[in-house]
């Protein structure tokens, strides 16, 4: 494994033609009241305004509380979700307008890795032909023996017996389930990946076996990934750049070294202050900043910068003016008028 | 047991109630064993373990998904589903008593008065169709001589104490009213109720984000030291540990491989599973490029523990010996024990096998 070749490449990954560039994207649900006449009471502004670009082989972290928007953005970028306003481009195509061959090919192209492997694999369904459903599908192997080869070749990429392809989910454990979910996201031969919560529900010791797997696996094939999840320590060990959301916007996108030393948005300072060090001596040393209150209701977010109410460092700026994300050094933007110094 | 003894002095209650017997240890297991029958055979999901807690202490359980943590914590309570489970044998004394010689009865007195619990999923514990208020004030009406109205200024001074804002107004609230981090609190709330002298809480924040778990464990972490309750955590994450506890038991297939204090197994662990957890961890304070060496392998089936030892098919360092000869918990330092045939050979090896 060669981190510190990945980390040393970031420089040409910033400067590569990005795979995918999101800009502006905004989703908001209705939310209706009535049984019979339904009529729109409001709008959970989901995500509200949210741009980035991820590279070829590049790996993008989103962070941020439970309710931010993260799977929302993810569920944009594979069209599962029709977003308000912006755009999706994939390798230099806008999604929103894509015919319906250029749909399929994006469908191989964009895979997704979901976080709980129970509920995501069919309990009735052999593994052997959950893996090879979308080559299926696709017809990209369309002869049943190639298909078979495909399956036990993707199983041992996953560092699975090719066995495992006659067993059913509820046969495996759960670091097995959840590596039969990246092999047959691996089966059409993707460019860009969005984990979901990939490795959340795992132990350690065998959270630690997927988050190698799918480095691994970046490496062989220079996969792009949209790393969402909320654990910190997990989002730092693999990702390129982060990107902090909270209630539907991005406060703060950096360089995953330069947010994790120089955090300056303060819910980032917050956020990564709260997550424990697994080292007692460190823990006593450390000061803990303790945020106050909740996630405000995306139904009816706070007026101005929607961090305003728990923010420590707020001034009266901020409960007027929506901050926009600007650059504060290059690469690292941040959403705050503090920070800004404006 | 600095804490424990500061809290001896300071809480005159305790000095009544504890009538002469051991004031260092408040809860003293041995030899706990429970077991379920299954289609697939007895499963043992607890084999055996002993440990204790002193007055005031924080203790945390940690170890893999399945490993017999909750069952562990659950037989405390005698709250086993019998049928299929039962405390096959054991002690479980708490403040001398046998918990599980109790009759019903007593069970029922000693659960949410002396030791209460707090679950992952608060809903579990919380009444759906009570108001936050109903459900206080009867626990309180049940376990204490209040008077109703006695009752009502103690939920919510309660409220307050776990800091949910508004208290006044969530007294007349329906759990399903609150967000995932207020009915957690509204549960810590329900637990604090009797002035009880130890909660388990199990896995009290896995499902809440960082910045809610934070305040909710700065919150236990405060009642212990200012009321003085003793607490057992359960969880999976070794930084909550870290953060909140003075001792830790690490558990594996049912049985606890290794105790000390937080400082000695993070930093000088002597048994291979717990060296293998804290490699397989990310964190925040290390250089990023850390590689994570994970522990190879799945945890063992419980109905098909053998006699040897249950981590040697993931070990790094299995001999022979580990195939016919379970290792049993030995001192490797004072009260620093390990279960594991090499434990004192380990500091040395784990430079040279990493
Ligand atoms: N189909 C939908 N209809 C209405 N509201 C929705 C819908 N999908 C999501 N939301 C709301 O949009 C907001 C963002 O949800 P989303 O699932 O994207 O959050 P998340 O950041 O992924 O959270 P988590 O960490 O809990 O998975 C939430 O308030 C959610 O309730
Ligand atoms: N009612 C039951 N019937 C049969 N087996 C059971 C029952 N309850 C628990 N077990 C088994 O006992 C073992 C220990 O379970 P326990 O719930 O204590 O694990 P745990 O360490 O708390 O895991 P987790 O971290 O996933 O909560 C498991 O193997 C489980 O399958
Ligand atoms: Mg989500
Ligand atoms: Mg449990």
């Amino acid at each position: 494994m060669s981190v510190a070749e990945t980390i040393g490449d970031e420089n040409s990954l910033a400067d590569a033609e990005p795979l995918l560039r999101v800009e502006g994207l905004k989703m908001h649900f209705p939310v209706t009241e009535g049984l019979f006449m339904r009529r729109t009471v409001g709008h959970v502004k989901a995500v509200d305004g949210v741009s980035f670009t991820i590279a070829p082989g590049e790996t993008l972290g989103l962070v941020g509380e439970s309710g931010c928007g993260k799977t929302t953005v993810g569920r944009c970028i594979l069209r599962l979700e029709n977003p308000g306003a912006g755009k999706v481009v994939f390798a230099g195509t806008d999604i929103a307008g894509m015919k319906a061959s250029e749909i399929s090919k994006l469908r191989q192209d964009v895979q997704v890795i979901f976080q709980d492997p129970f509920s995501s694999l069919n309990p009735r369904q052999k593994i052997g032909s959950i893996i090879s459903e979308p080559l299926r599908v696709h017809g990209i192997i369309k002869d049943p023996t190639k298909r078979r080869e495909r399956v036990a070749e993707l199983l041992r990429i996953c560092g699975l017996n090719p066995r495992f392809a006659d067993r059913y989910p509820h046969e495996m454990s759960g670091g097995q389930r959840q590596r039969v979910g990246i092999a047959r996201a691996l089966s059409v031969n993707p460019k860009f990946i969005v984990c979901d919560e990939a490795v959340s529900a795992l132990d350690v010791s065998i959270q630690a076996q997927v988050i190698n797997l799918l480095e691994d696996l970046r490496e062989q094939f220079n996969f792009s990934y949209l790393f969402i999840a909320h654990d910190l320590s997990v989002v730092r060990h693999i990702c390129h750049r982060v990107a902090v959301m909270y209630l539907g916007k991005i406060a703060e996108l950096a360089d995953c070294d330069e947010l994790f030393d120089n955090p300056r948005h303060p819910y980032t300072q917050a956020l990564l202050s709260a997550v424990p060090v697994p080292d007692p001596t460190v823990e006593e040393a450390r000061s803990h900043q303790i945020l106050e209150g909740e996630v405000p209701s995306p139904m009816n977010p706070p007026s101005g910068c929607v961090f305003h109410p728990r923010c420590p460092q707020a001034i009266e700026t901020c409960r007027r003016e929506v901050p926009e994300l600007q650059e504060f050094s290059p690469g690292h933007m941040v959403a705050c008028p503090v920070v800004l110094g404006k | 047991m600095g804490f424990a003894s500061k809290n001896r002095v300071t809480n005159p209650k305790f000095w009544e109630a504890s009538g002469g017997w051991s004031l260092d240890s408040l809860l003293e297991i041995t030899d706990l064993t429970t077991e379920f029958d299954t289609s697939d055979g007895v499963v043992r999901a607890v084999g055996g373990i002993s440990y204790s807690v002193g007055v005031g202490e924080v203790v945390a359980i940690v170890g893999e998904s399945g490993c017999g943590k909750s069952v562990g914590a659950m037989s405390i309570l005698r709250l086993i589903p019998e049928p299929p489970g039962r405390i096959a044998k054991g002690q479980v004394l708490f403040e001398g008593r046998d918990l599980l010689k109790l009759s019903n009865a007593e069970i029922r007195d000693v659960r949410g008065r002396d030791i209460a619990m707090v679950f992952q999923e608060p809903m579990t514990s919380l009444n759906p169709v009570l108001s936050i208020g109903r459900q206080l004030t009867e626990t309180l009406l049940r376990h204490t001589d209040m008077s109703e109205s006695q009752a009502k200024d103690r939920a919510l001074d309660l409220l307050r104490q776990v800091g949910i804002s508004d208290p006044a107004r969530r007294l007349t609230q329906y759990p399903h009213h609150l967000s995932g981090g207020m009915r957690q609190r509204a549960m810590i709330a329900m637990a604090l109720c009797c002035e009880p002298k130890l909660i388990i809480a199990d896995e009290p924040t896995t499902a809440l984000d960082v910045t809610i778990q934070a305040q909710i464990l700065e919150l236990m972490k405060d009642l212990s030291e200012r009321l003085g309750v003793a607490q057992l955590i359960i969880t999976h994450n070794l930084g909550v540990v870290a953060r909140y506890a003075k001792r830790v038991n690490v558990m594996y297939a049912g049985k606890i491989v290794e105790m000390g204090t937080a400082k000695e197994i993070y930093h000088h662990p002597r048994h291979p599973y717990t060296l293998g957890l804290l490699a397989s961890v990310p964190r925040l304070d290390q250089p990023r490029g850390t590689i994570l060496i994970p522990i190879e392998g799945q945890p063992p089936d419980l109905t098909r523990l053998d006699e040897g030892c249950a981590f040697r098919p993931r070990c790094r360092f299995a001999t022979d010996r580990c195939a016919y000869e379970i290792p049993e918990l030995e001192s490797v330092a004072g009260d620093h024990m390990s279960a594991c045939w090499q434990h004192e050979d380990l500091d040395q090896k784990k430079g040279t096998a990493a």
